[in-house]
């Protein structure tokens, strides 16, 4: 190859010719399911980058291969780590449909399982059980809701390891057909992952999932409410915010979900307060508006005025 | 004049193409999944023509949307069965077919010794013909080693 004068490389062609990226960008309608990634989902900052990130390598990856710079498939096994209620499987849902619009993965359907799905009850079911999952989930996505529960080391009697075996088979040797995401709390996880180095080494994607902030967690409300046909009133907004607050210093708060429940209940005293003024000639909007009683009702906010009277109490 | 050197029997789809391609089956597979056709893999090691129910190697996978996990079951089988003939069948379960609508041959043996012509004197000087496969002179595990 003549590399003294023109650069020839080793595919003959002169390493100096241009590349035009961005009408690669334009054709490969990347841009799209970004913008539906922003809108649909509030907040999670780390995802949508490293979304961001492969649809990037996607957009390279088909520039190198007009110049025939074929290269292997990069590694997409992900592991979600989180609070609950923080979006992992809302993501993993997107995860499916996004890979296959970037050329990833051939079909994009989502298969979720837990740790019943894969192991068996006796020697010799995990095998087949674990087999037909994978068979099914193949051209699509795996997505695995508590991982940590397939590998119990207390009890050497656990055929959860012999499922392992046989993803880490599939993981490795089959990462054009299969994409793995593993998802759960952070420090199960993380041990989990310690008494399995060879899952570690396959996975290429940790990402974490913050906790919701006040503001991402009212705008969340809002869009849940807005897919519902319901809306805040202004009130209402200030009312659901205090709620919030509140709500998230207290026990068991589970993100999103603690929000939906909020939500769910708010439709119910809506719906008590709409029957209760039954005298009051009813219009289509007082259908869709939750006031700000109907948040105020909340047991939380009596809770709240008991605590701080204790409060002052002990004090004094 | 022999047509058929090698004596590969000609039963199925593609029956008289080169042995398929890994690549050429997945397309064949991926065909019968977008027909909503359920794919089932079995076996045999009676060539017969008449033999028409093979040994099912698992059930059929209806419900797959990829022909990667089919072709994992096909090297599955290919690998349990080097010996055997392999086939690989797609059902058409609408009402008014109800009925295999793909049948094609993925696997034979290495030597396939072809089929004996059995001629039979009826009355009246009459002539019965069979055919009989060599392969079924022996025993099920010996016919092809």
């Amino acid at each position: 190859m003549n590399d003294a004068n023109n650069n020839l490389s080793i595919t003959g062609i002169v390493d100096d010719t241009e590349v035009d990226l961005e009408a690669e960008y334009q054709s490969s309608q990347v841009q799209e399911v970004l913008d539906k990634l922003d809108q649909e989902l509030i907040g999670l900052k780390p995802v949508k980058t490293r979304i961001r990130e492969i649809a990037a390598l996607l957009l390279v990856d088909r520039l190198r291969k007009q110049f025939e710079l074929l290269s292997a498939t990069p590694t997409l096994h992900m592991n979600f780590t989180g609070n609950p209620g923080t979006g992992k499987t809302t993501v993993a849902m997107r995860m499916g449909e996004i890979l296959k619009r970037l050329g990833y993965v051939r079909e994009g359907h989502l298969v979720t399982v837990t740790r019943d799905d894969l192991v068996g009850q006796y020697i010799g079911h995990t095998a087949p059980k674990t087999k037909e999952v994978i068979k099914k989930a193949m051209g699509g996505v795996l997505f695995i809701d508590e991982a940590y529960y397939l590998y119990k080391p207390e009890n050497e009697r656990d055929y959860g390891a012999e499922s392992i075996e046989i993803l880490l088979q599939v993981m490795e040797n089959n990462r054009d057909d299969l994409v793995v995401i593993l998802a759960g709390y952070k420090d199960k996880m993380d041990r989990f992952y310690q008494s399995n180095p060879g899952m570690r080494s396959r996975i290429a994607h940790h990402l974490d999932f913050p906790d919701y902030s006040q503001q991402e967690l009212l705008a969340i409300a809002k869009l849940m409410l807005a897919e519902q046909n319901y809306f805040l009133s202004a009130d209402g907004e200030q009312a659901f915010s205090e709620y919030i607050d509140i709500r998230m210093t207290r026990e068991h708060f589970a993100n999103a979900r603690s929000i939906r429940n909020a939500l769910d209940r708010a439709r119910l005293r809506q719906a008590n307060r709409l029957f209760a003024n039954s005298s009051k000639k009813l219009k289509k909007i007082d259908l869709m508006t939750i006031e700000a009683e109907d948040i105020k009702l909340s047991r939380l906010f009596s809770q709240e005025q008991q605590d701080l009277q204790n409060n002052a109490i002990k004090k004094e | 004049m022999m047509t058929n050197h090698g004596n590969r029997i000609t039963q199925g789809q593609f029956s008289f193409l080169p042995d398929l391609t890994d690549k050429q089956i997945t397309s064949q597979i991926k065909y019968a999944l977008e027909n909503g056709w359920a794919v089932n893999v079995e076996y045999t090691d009676d060539p017969h023509p008449r033999n028409t129910y093979w040994e099912m190697f698992g059930m059929p996978m209806f419900d797959l949307k990829d022909p990667a996990g089919i072709l994992m079951e096909v090297n599955e089988c290919r690998k349990t069965f080097p010996n055997h003939y392999v086939r690989i069948t797609a059902f058409d379960a609408t009402r008014g077919w109800e009925t295999p609508r793909m049948s094609y041959i993925v696997n034979r043996p290495e030597k396939e010794p072809g089929f004996r012509l059995v001629r039979q004197e009826r009355e009246g000087r009459c002539v019965g013909y069979t055919i009989i496969p060599y392969a079924t002179d022996k025993p099920e595990s010996e016919r092809y080693s």
